[in-house]
Protein backbone atom coordinates (compact mmCIF):
# COMPACT_ATOMS: atom_id res chain seq x y z
CA UNK A 1 0.00 0.00 0.00
CA UNK A 2 1.06 3.79 -0.53
CA UNK A 3 0.32 5.18 2.82
CA UNK A 4 3.43 4.23 4.03
CA UNK A 5 4.51 7.07 1.75
CA UNK A 6 2.30 9.23 2.25
CA UNK A 7 3.14 12.20 5.44
CA UNK A 8 1.43 10.63 8.50
CA UNK A 9 -2.12 12.64 8.99
CA UNK A 10 -3.19 14.91 11.74
CA UNK A 11 -5.58 17.17 13.62
CA UNK A 12 -5.30 20.62 13.61
CA UNK A 13 -7.06 21.76 17.32
CA UNK A 14 -6.99 25.98 18.36
CA UNK A 15 -7.63 26.19 21.95
CA UNK A 16 -8.54 29.31 23.95
CA UNK A 17 -6.16 29.07 26.84
CA UNK A 18 -6.07 31.01 30.05
CA UNK A 19 -3.28 30.44 33.15
CA UNK A 20 -5.66 31.93 36.19
CA UNK A 21 -9.19 33.50 36.12
CA UNK A 22 -8.13 36.90 35.98
CA UNK A 23 -5.40 36.54 33.00
CA UNK A 24 -6.38 37.60 29.40
CA UNK A 25 -7.45 34.74 27.68
CA UNK A 26 -5.23 33.49 24.03
CA UNK A 27 -5.69 30.93 21.57
CA UNK A 28 -2.78 28.51 20.57
CA UNK A 29 -2.32 25.84 17.83
CA UNK A 30 -1.33 22.43 17.80
CA UNK A 31 -1.35 19.61 15.25
CA UNK A 32 -1.30 16.04 16.47
CA UNK A 33 -1.25 12.68 15.12
CA UNK A 34 -4.56 11.27 13.82
CA UNK A 35 -5.83 8.25 14.99
CA UNK A 36 -8.96 6.05 13.73
CA UNK A 37 -12.10 7.07 16.31
CA UNK A 38 -10.76 9.29 18.45
CA UNK A 39 -12.44 12.01 20.31
CA UNK A 40 -11.70 15.36 21.52
CA UNK A 41 -10.84 14.24 24.84
CA UNK A 42 -8.02 11.65 23.29
CA UNK A 43 -6.87 14.70 21.40
CA UNK A 44 -6.30 16.91 25.30
CA UNK A 45 -5.05 13.79 26.24
CA UNK A 46 -2.24 13.68 23.54
CA UNK A 47 -1.18 16.91 24.10
CA UNK A 48 -0.86 16.13 27.41
CA UNK A 49 1.54 13.81 26.75
CA UNK A 50 3.13 15.72 24.22
CA UNK A 51 2.62 19.56 24.71
CA UNK A 52 4.16 20.79 21.47
CA UNK A 53 2.56 23.76 19.73
CA UNK A 54 1.98 23.49 15.87
CA UNK A 55 4.89 25.81 15.46
CA UNK A 56 6.97 22.89 17.42
CA UNK A 57 7.32 25.28 20.37
CA UNK A 58 7.30 23.86 23.60
CA UNK A 59 4.40 24.97 25.96
CA UNK A 60 2.25 23.63 29.24
CA UNK A 61 0.01 21.04 28.57
CA UNK A 62 -4.14 22.37 28.06
CA UNK A 63 -6.04 21.74 31.14
CA UNK A 64 -9.41 19.96 30.86
CA UNK A 65 -11.82 18.24 33.60
CA UNK A 66 -13.77 15.15 32.69
CA UNK A 67 -15.15 11.62 34.72
CA UNK A 68 -17.64 9.44 33.28
CA UNK A 69 -16.28 9.45 29.12
CA UNK A 70 -19.69 8.78 28.18
CA UNK A 71 -21.71 12.00 28.18
CA UNK A 72 -22.99 11.70 31.76
CA UNK A 73 -21.61 13.80 33.96
CA UNK A 74 -21.06 16.47 32.14
CA UNK A 75 -17.29 17.69 33.36
CA UNK A 76 -16.24 17.77 30.31
CA UNK A 77 -18.44 20.44 28.86
CA UNK A 78 -16.86 23.30 26.30
CA UNK A 79 -17.54 25.09 23.54
CA UNK A 80 -16.24 22.94 20.19
CA UNK A 81 -16.97 24.92 16.71
CA UNK A 82 -18.77 27.61 18.41
CA UNK A 83 -21.45 25.01 19.57
CA UNK A 84 -21.47 24.19 23.57
CA UNK A 85 -21.37 20.51 24.37
CA UNK A 86 -19.51 17.66 25.54
CA UNK A 87 -16.01 16.86 24.64
CA UNK A 88 -16.12 13.12 25.40
CA UNK A 89 -18.93 12.50 22.88
CA UNK A 90 -17.41 14.66 20.22
CA UNK A 91 -15.98 12.81 17.80
CA UNK A 92 -12.90 13.96 15.66
CA UNK A 93 -14.40 12.67 12.80
CA UNK A 94 -17.54 14.20 12.59
CA UNK A 95 -15.98 17.69 13.32
CA UNK A 96 -14.63 20.50 10.94
CA UNK A 97 -11.02 21.62 11.07
CA UNK A 98 -9.25 23.52 12.46
CA UNK A 99 -10.99 22.43 15.80
CA UNK A 100 -11.84 25.54 18.05
CA UNK A 101 -12.54 24.54 21.70
CA UNK A 102 -13.32 26.86 24.14
CA UNK A 103 -14.22 27.27 27.60
CA UNK A 104 -17.89 27.84 28.45
CA UNK A 105 -17.09 31.16 29.62
CA UNK A 106 -20.81 32.13 30.97
CA UNK A 107 -19.31 30.41 33.57
CA UNK A 108 -16.06 31.68 35.74
CA UNK A 109 -12.95 29.83 34.15
CA UNK A 110 -10.46 28.34 35.99
CA UNK A 111 -8.31 27.93 33.56
CA UNK A 112 -7.77 26.94 29.87
CA UNK A 113 -10.77 24.60 29.56
CA UNK A 114 -11.66 24.36 33.34
CA UNK A 115 -14.59 26.16 34.53
CA UNK A 116 -16.41 26.69 37.84
CA UNK A 117 -20.14 25.39 37.35
CA UNK A 118 -20.66 26.13 40.88
CA UNK A 119 -23.83 28.10 40.58
CA UNK A 120 -25.77 25.68 38.71
CA UNK A 121 -25.11 23.69 41.85
CA UNK A 122 -26.13 26.91 44.52
CA UNK A 123 -29.45 27.06 41.87
CA UNK A 124 -30.32 23.35 42.71
CA UNK A 125 -30.18 24.19 46.51
CA UNK A 126 -32.05 27.29 46.09
CA UNK A 127 -34.77 25.54 44.71
CA UNK A 128 -34.72 22.65 46.92
CA UNK A 129 -34.49 19.73 44.04
CA UNK A 130 -33.90 16.95 46.23
CA UNK A 131 -37.38 14.99 48.00
CA UNK A 132 -36.79 15.28 52.37
CA UNK A 133 -37.64 12.15 53.41
CA UNK A 134 -34.63 11.84 56.24
CA UNK A 135 -36.42 12.01 59.85
CA UNK A 136 -35.74 10.00 63.37
CA UNK A 137 -38.45 7.13 62.28
CA UNK A 138 -39.57 5.26 58.96
CA UNK A 139 -42.48 7.25 57.57
CA UNK A 140 -43.33 4.27 55.58
CA UNK A 141 -43.70 3.62 51.44
CA UNK A 142 -44.68 6.69 49.65
CA UNK A 143 -47.58 7.43 47.36
CA UNK A 144 -47.21 5.46 44.11
CA UNK A 145 -46.31 7.81 40.68
CA UNK A 146 -48.65 6.61 37.45
CA UNK A 147 -46.45 4.88 34.89
CA UNK A 148 -47.36 7.50 32.34
CA UNK A 149 -46.24 10.31 34.41
CA UNK A 150 -42.88 8.28 35.29
CA UNK A 151 -41.85 8.03 31.59
CA UNK A 152 -42.14 11.91 31.33
CA UNK A 153 -40.11 12.58 34.09
CA UNK A 154 -37.65 9.95 33.81
CA UNK A 155 -36.63 12.09 30.96
CA UNK A 156 -36.39 15.33 33.27
CA UNK A 157 -34.05 13.19 35.29
CA UNK A 158 -30.99 12.93 32.86
CA UNK A 159 -29.57 16.36 33.11
CA UNK A 160 -26.07 15.88 33.98
CA UNK A 161 -25.63 19.62 35.04
CA UNK A 162 -23.14 20.00 32.24
CA UNK A 163 -24.24 23.99 32.01
CA UNK A 164 -24.60 23.70 28.50
CA UNK A 165 -28.39 24.96 28.57
CA UNK A 166 -26.92 27.72 30.41
CA UNK A 167 -23.80 28.73 28.05
CA UNK A 168 -26.40 29.06 25.68
CA UNK A 169 -28.84 31.07 26.66
CA UNK A 170 -28.52 34.82 26.37
CA UNK A 171 -30.26 35.83 29.53
CA UNK A 172 -26.99 33.99 31.62
CA UNK A 173 -25.24 36.72 32.46
CA UNK A 174 -24.16 38.94 34.58
CA UNK A 175 -26.56 41.36 34.44
CA UNK A 176 -29.45 39.23 34.08
CA UNK A 177 -30.50 37.74 37.71
CA UNK A 178 -32.20 34.35 35.65
CA UNK A 179 -31.59 30.88 37.16
CA UNK A 180 -31.21 29.60 33.85
CA UNK A 181 -33.18 26.51 32.46
CA UNK A 182 -31.63 23.63 33.98
CA UNK A 183 -32.81 24.16 37.43
CA UNK A 184 -36.24 24.84 36.37
CA UNK A 185 -36.49 21.68 34.78
CA UNK A 186 -35.72 20.13 37.95
CA UNK A 187 -38.31 22.19 40.33
CA UNK A 188 -40.55 20.19 37.39
CA UNK A 189 -38.75 16.81 37.92
CA UNK A 190 -39.49 17.08 41.86
CA UNK A 191 -42.85 18.81 42.01
CA UNK A 192 -44.18 15.57 39.74
CA UNK A 193 -43.32 13.26 42.23
CA UNK A 194 -45.47 12.23 44.90
CA UNK A 195 -43.74 12.99 47.30
CA UNK A 196 -41.73 15.29 46.47
CA UNK A 197 -45.20 17.67 45.47
CA UNK A 198 -45.44 17.63 49.26
CA UNK A 199 -43.52 20.66 49.00
CA UNK A 200 -43.81 22.02 45.72
CA UNK A 201 -45.12 25.80 46.77
CA UNK A 202 -41.43 25.73 48.50
CA UNK A 203 -39.88 25.36 44.88
CA UNK A 204 -42.11 27.17 43.17
CA UNK A 205 -41.46 30.26 45.62
CA UNK A 206 -37.75 29.81 45.21
CA UNK A 207 -38.32 30.10 41.07
CA UNK A 208 -40.30 33.59 42.32
CA UNK A 209 -37.91 35.12 44.38
CA UNK A 210 -35.04 37.36 42.81
CA UNK A 211 -32.27 34.96 40.96
CA UNK A 212 -35.52 32.86 39.77
CA UNK A 213 -37.56 32.09 36.39
CA UNK A 214 -37.93 36.03 35.82
CA UNK A 215 -35.57 36.29 33.21
CA UNK A 216 -36.42 34.05 30.69
CA UNK A 217 -36.67 35.77 27.77
CA UNK A 218 -37.65 32.41 25.81
CA UNK A 219 -34.80 32.26 22.98
CA UNK A 220 -35.24 28.67 23.33
CA UNK A 221 -32.18 27.87 22.44
CA UNK A 222 -31.52 25.67 25.31
CA UNK A 223 -33.73 23.30 24.33
CA UNK A 224 -32.16 22.87 20.79
CA UNK A 225 -28.51 22.36 22.65
CA UNK A 226 -29.16 19.80 25.82
CA UNK A 227 -27.19 17.09 24.85
CA UNK A 228 -30.06 14.85 26.54
CA UNK A 229 -32.72 16.04 24.81
CA UNK A 230 -34.64 17.33 27.84
CA UNK A 231 -37.65 19.40 26.94
CA UNK A 232 -36.51 22.33 28.87
CA UNK A 233 -39.08 24.68 27.29
CA UNK A 234 -41.86 22.57 28.21
CA UNK A 235 -40.79 22.61 31.73
CA UNK A 236 -40.03 26.32 31.57
CA UNK A 237 -43.63 26.94 30.35
CA UNK A 238 -44.99 24.13 32.62
CA UNK A 239 -43.01 26.27 35.53
CA UNK A 240 -44.36 29.49 34.53
CA UNK A 241 -47.80 28.14 34.56
CA UNK A 242 -47.60 26.94 38.21
CA UNK A 243 -45.95 29.98 39.45
CA UNK A 244 -48.74 32.27 37.94
CA UNK A 245 -51.54 29.93 39.93
CA UNK A 246 -49.15 29.95 42.87
CA UNK A 247 -48.86 33.57 42.75
CA UNK A 248 -53.05 33.87 42.63
CA UNK A 249 -53.78 31.42 45.41
CA UNK A 250 -51.35 33.41 47.15
CA UNK A 251 -53.24 37.23 46.37
CA UNK A 252 -56.54 35.41 46.98
CA UNK A 253 -55.70 33.43 50.41
CA UNK A 254 -55.89 30.39 49.52
CA UNK B 1 -31.28 46.28 40.39
CA UNK B 2 -32.22 44.73 43.52
CA UNK B 3 -35.43 43.44 44.66
CA UNK B 4 -37.66 40.99 43.26
CA UNK B 5 -37.98 41.42 39.52
CA UNK B 6 -40.74 38.49 39.21
CA UNK B 7 -43.70 40.57 39.38
CA UNK B 8 -42.19 43.76 36.94
CA UNK B 9 -41.02 41.15 34.27
CA UNK B 10 -45.16 39.16 34.88
CA UNK B 11 -46.80 42.83 34.98
CA UNK B 12 -44.45 43.95 31.99
CA UNK B 13 -45.37 41.06 29.95
CA UNK B 14 -49.36 41.80 30.99
CA UNK B 15 -48.73 44.97 30.33
CA UNK B 16 -47.33 44.88 26.69
CA UNK B 17 -51.07 42.66 25.95
CA UNK B 18 -53.31 44.15 27.84
CA UNK B 19 -54.01 47.18 27.63
CA UNK B 20 -51.20 48.05 25.05
CA UNK B 21 -51.97 45.49 22.83
CA UNK B 22 -55.79 46.28 22.71
CA UNK B 23 -55.00 49.77 22.26
CA UNK B 24 -52.54 49.00 19.14
CA UNK B 25 -55.26 47.02 17.43
CA UNK B 26 -57.56 49.46 17.90
CA UNK B 27 -55.10 52.02 16.32
CA UNK B 28 -54.42 50.03 13.62
CA UNK B 29 -58.57 49.56 12.83
CA UNK B 30 -59.05 53.08 13.05
CA UNK B 31 -56.12 54.09 11.14
CA UNK B 32 -57.64 51.38 8.86
CA UNK B 33 -60.35 54.10 8.78
CA UNK B 34 -58.60 56.26 6.50
CA UNK B 35 -57.82 54.00 4.01
CA UNK B 36 -61.69 52.25 3.66
CA UNK B 37 -63.28 55.79 4.43
CA UNK B 38 -60.94 58.15 3.36
CA UNK B 39 -60.91 61.69 4.73
CA UNK B 40 -64.76 61.39 6.33
CA UNK B 41 -63.86 58.07 7.35
CA UNK B 42 -61.00 58.66 9.62
CA UNK B 43 -62.40 61.92 11.27
CA UNK B 44 -65.72 60.03 12.53
CA UNK B 45 -62.93 56.96 13.45
CA UNK B 46 -60.76 59.76 15.59
CA UNK B 47 -64.62 61.07 16.85
CA UNK B 48 -65.35 58.03 18.02
CA UNK B 49 -62.40 57.25 20.55
CA UNK B 50 -62.33 60.93 21.49
CA UNK B 51 -66.02 61.75 22.24
CA UNK B 52 -65.22 58.39 24.92
CA UNK B 53 -66.46 59.56 28.55
CA UNK B 54 -63.54 60.30 30.87
CA UNK B 55 -61.18 59.86 27.62
CA UNK B 56 -58.28 61.99 30.02
CA UNK B 57 -58.18 59.17 32.63
CA UNK B 58 -58.85 56.02 29.87
CA UNK B 59 -55.56 57.39 28.54
CA UNK B 60 -53.75 57.81 31.40
CA UNK B 61 -54.25 54.58 32.65
CA UNK B 62 -54.89 52.83 29.67
CA UNK B 63 -52.14 54.18 27.40
CA UNK B 64 -49.95 56.76 28.91
CA UNK B 65 -48.66 54.88 32.14
CA UNK B 66 -48.51 51.81 30.65
CA UNK B 67 -46.50 52.43 28.06
CA UNK B 68 -44.22 54.32 30.12
CA UNK B 69 -43.77 51.00 32.40
CA UNK B 70 -43.50 48.71 29.49
CA UNK B 71 -41.14 51.14 27.32
CA UNK B 72 -38.78 52.20 30.49
CA UNK B 73 -38.97 48.40 31.88
CA UNK B 74 -38.38 47.33 28.53
CA UNK B 75 -35.05 48.86 27.76
CA UNK B 76 -33.72 47.38 30.88
CA UNK B 77 -35.20 44.18 29.95
CA UNK B 78 -32.85 44.88 26.02
CA UNK B 79 -30.05 45.56 28.76
CA UNK B 80 -29.92 42.64 30.45
CA UNK B 81 -29.57 40.37 27.45
CA UNK B 82 -26.85 39.08 25.57
CA UNK B 83 -27.35 38.80 21.90
CA UNK B 84 -26.08 35.28 20.22
CA UNK B 85 -27.35 34.60 17.01
CA UNK B 86 -24.04 34.27 15.60
CA UNK B 87 -23.40 31.08 17.71
CA UNK B 88 -27.13 29.92 17.64
CA UNK B 89 -29.11 30.95 14.09
CA UNK B 90 -32.55 29.47 15.51
CA UNK B 91 -35.91 31.03 14.15
CA UNK B 92 -36.41 31.43 17.94
CA UNK B 93 -33.46 33.13 19.14
CA UNK B 94 -33.26 35.57 16.28
CA UNK B 95 -36.69 36.48 17.17
CA UNK B 96 -36.05 36.88 21.08
CA UNK B 97 -33.27 39.12 19.44
CA UNK B 98 -35.93 41.49 17.34
CA UNK B 99 -37.77 41.56 20.20
CA UNK B 100 -35.49 43.68 22.12
CA UNK B 101 -34.22 45.49 18.80
CA UNK B 102 -37.84 46.55 17.72
CA UNK B 103 -38.96 47.27 21.24
CA UNK B 104 -36.04 49.55 21.40
CA UNK B 105 -37.26 51.25 17.64
CA UNK B 106 -40.81 51.44 18.76
CA UNK B 107 -39.68 52.66 21.79
CA UNK B 108 -38.20 56.07 20.15
CA UNK B 109 -41.02 55.98 17.45
CA UNK B 110 -43.64 56.36 19.67
CA UNK B 111 -41.90 59.75 22.11
CA UNK B 112 -41.67 61.03 18.05
CA UNK B 113 -44.95 59.48 16.56
CA UNK B 114 -46.70 61.45 19.96
CA UNK B 115 -45.21 64.44 20.12
CA UNK B 116 -45.96 65.14 16.47
CA UNK B 117 -49.68 64.11 16.80
CA UNK B 118 -51.31 63.79 19.86
CA UNK B 119 -49.11 66.26 21.80
CA UNK B 120 -49.67 69.21 18.70
CA UNK B 121 -53.41 68.58 19.07
CA UNK B 122 -52.97 69.43 22.64
CA UNK B 123 -50.97 72.21 21.70
CA UNK B 124 -53.64 73.67 18.98
CA UNK B 125 -51.08 73.73 16.52
CA UNK B 126 -53.83 70.99 14.74
CA UNK B 127 -57.25 69.32 15.54
CA UNK B 128 -58.66 65.97 15.40
CA UNK B 129 -60.46 67.25 12.16
CA UNK B 130 -57.04 68.07 10.61
CA UNK B 131 -55.26 64.86 12.01
CA UNK B 132 -55.81 63.75 8.46
CA UNK B 133 -53.93 66.49 6.89
CA UNK B 134 -51.69 66.67 9.47
CA UNK B 135 -50.64 62.75 8.54
CA UNK B 136 -50.55 63.67 5.54
CA UNK B 137 -47.49 66.56 6.17
CA UNK B 138 -45.80 63.82 7.97
CA UNK B 139 -45.73 61.03 5.79
CA UNK B 140 -45.17 63.17 1.97
CA UNK B 141 -41.81 63.56 3.61
CA UNK B 142 -40.37 60.45 1.61
CA UNK B 143 -37.88 60.45 5.28
CA UNK B 144 -40.24 60.47 7.45
CA UNK B 145 -42.32 58.23 5.44
CA UNK B 146 -39.77 55.69 5.59
CA UNK B 147 -39.01 56.07 9.30
CA UNK B 148 -43.25 55.27 9.83
CA UNK B 149 -42.83 52.17 7.67
CA UNK B 150 -40.02 50.71 9.44
CA UNK B 151 -41.01 51.87 12.88
CA UNK B 152 -44.42 50.49 12.28
CA UNK B 153 -43.48 46.90 10.94
CA UNK B 154 -41.06 47.02 13.99
CA UNK B 155 -43.77 47.89 16.28
CA UNK B 156 -46.26 45.69 15.02
CA UNK B 157 -43.16 42.75 14.99
CA UNK B 158 -43.02 43.52 18.53
CA UNK B 159 -46.84 43.28 19.23
CA UNK B 160 -46.79 39.69 17.43
CA UNK B 161 -44.33 38.28 18.79
CA UNK B 162 -45.01 39.73 22.51
CA UNK B 163 -48.10 37.94 22.04
CA UNK B 164 -46.44 34.49 21.60
CA UNK B 165 -43.91 35.33 24.72
CA UNK B 166 -47.12 36.21 26.80
CA UNK B 167 -48.56 33.12 25.92
CA UNK B 168 -45.34 31.21 27.35
CA UNK B 169 -44.50 33.57 30.32
CA UNK B 170 -47.89 33.59 31.52
CA UNK B 171 -47.67 29.36 31.25
CA UNK B 172 -51.09 29.47 28.70
CA UNK B 173 -49.67 27.80 26.25
CA UNK B 174 -46.72 25.22 27.38
CA UNK B 175 -46.16 22.15 24.94
CA UNK B 176 -44.06 22.46 21.60
CA UNK B 177 -47.13 21.71 19.98
CA UNK B 178 -49.70 24.56 21.84
CA UNK B 179 -46.52 27.21 20.64
CA UNK B 180 -45.83 25.98 17.42
CA UNK B 181 -49.60 26.97 16.57
CA UNK B 182 -49.88 30.44 18.86
CA UNK B 183 -46.28 31.20 16.47
CA UNK B 184 -48.18 30.57 13.40
CA UNK B 185 -51.25 32.29 14.33
CA UNK B 186 -48.76 35.32 16.25
CA UNK B 187 -47.10 35.60 13.01
CA UNK B 188 -50.67 36.00 10.57
CA UNK B 189 -51.47 38.27 13.43
CA UNK B 190 -47.96 40.26 12.02
CA UNK B 191 -48.79 40.44 8.37
CA UNK B 192 -52.52 41.35 9.39
CA UNK B 193 -52.02 43.89 11.74
CA UNK B 194 -48.96 45.19 9.00
CA UNK B 195 -51.28 45.63 5.93
CA UNK B 196 -53.64 47.24 8.45
CA UNK B 197 -51.16 50.08 9.12
CA UNK B 198 -49.41 50.30 6.19
CA UNK B 199 -52.46 50.98 3.42
CA UNK B 200 -53.55 53.31 6.27
CA UNK B 201 -50.01 54.99 6.25
CA UNK B 202 -50.79 54.89 2.59
CA UNK B 203 -53.92 56.58 2.39
CA UNK B 204 -52.00 59.06 4.37
CA UNK B 205 -50.02 60.07 1.59
CA UNK B 206 -53.42 60.53 -0.97
CA UNK B 207 -54.47 63.79 -2.36
CA UNK B 208 -57.64 63.29 -0.23
CA UNK B 209 -55.67 63.88 2.84
CA UNK B 210 -53.41 66.90 0.96
CA UNK B 211 -56.07 69.52 1.07
CA UNK B 212 -55.07 71.39 4.35
CA UNK B 213 -51.53 70.36 4.38
CA UNK B 214 -50.01 73.10 2.14
CA UNK B 215 -50.46 75.22 5.00
CA UNK B 216 -48.53 72.74 7.14
CA UNK B 217 -45.22 71.84 8.08
CA UNK B 218 -44.35 69.28 10.42
CA UNK B 219 -42.99 70.10 13.91
CA UNK B 220 -40.19 68.11 14.79
CA UNK B 221 -38.33 68.02 17.55
CA UNK B 222 -36.05 70.82 18.06
S1 LIG C 1 -30.73 20.51 31.06
FE1 LIG C 1 -29.46 19.53 29.47
S2 LIG C 1 -28.05 21.15 28.84
FE2 LIG C 1 -28.93 21.83 30.78
S3 LIG C 1 -27.51 21.16 32.33
FE3 LIG C 1 -29.04 19.52 32.14
S4 LIG C 1 -28.20 18.11 30.63
FE4 LIG C 1 -26.99 19.97 30.47
S1 LIG D 1 -16.60 13.13 30.72
FE1 LIG D 1 -18.57 12.92 31.58
S2 LIG D 1 -19.78 13.92 30.10
FE2 LIG D 1 -17.84 13.93 29.17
Amino acid sequence: MAETATKQRTVKFIITRRERPEAAPYTEEFEIPYRPNMNVISALMEIQRNPVKADGAKTTPVVWESNCLEEVCGACSMVINGKPRQACSALVDKLEQPIRLEPMSTFPVVRDLVINRERMFQALKKVKAWIPIDGTYDLGPGPRMAESKRQWAYELSKCMTCGVCLEACPNVNDRNSFIGPAAISQVRLFNAHPTGEMNAHERLEALMDEGGIEGCGNSQNCVRSCPKGIPLTTSIAAINKDTTKHLFKKWLGM
Amino acid sequence: MSGNSYLPRKLHSLLGVIPLGLFFIEHALTNYAAFEGGQQGFVDAVHGIHKLPLVFFLELFIIWLPILFHGVYGLYIAYQSNYNTGRFSYGRNWAFALQRITGVITFIFVFWHVWNTRVQVALGNTTYEELGNHMNGIVSNPVYFVIYFIAVIAAVFHFSNGLWAFLVSWGITVGPRAQRISSNICMGIFVIVSVLFLLSLFAFRSDEFASAAAAFSPVMFG
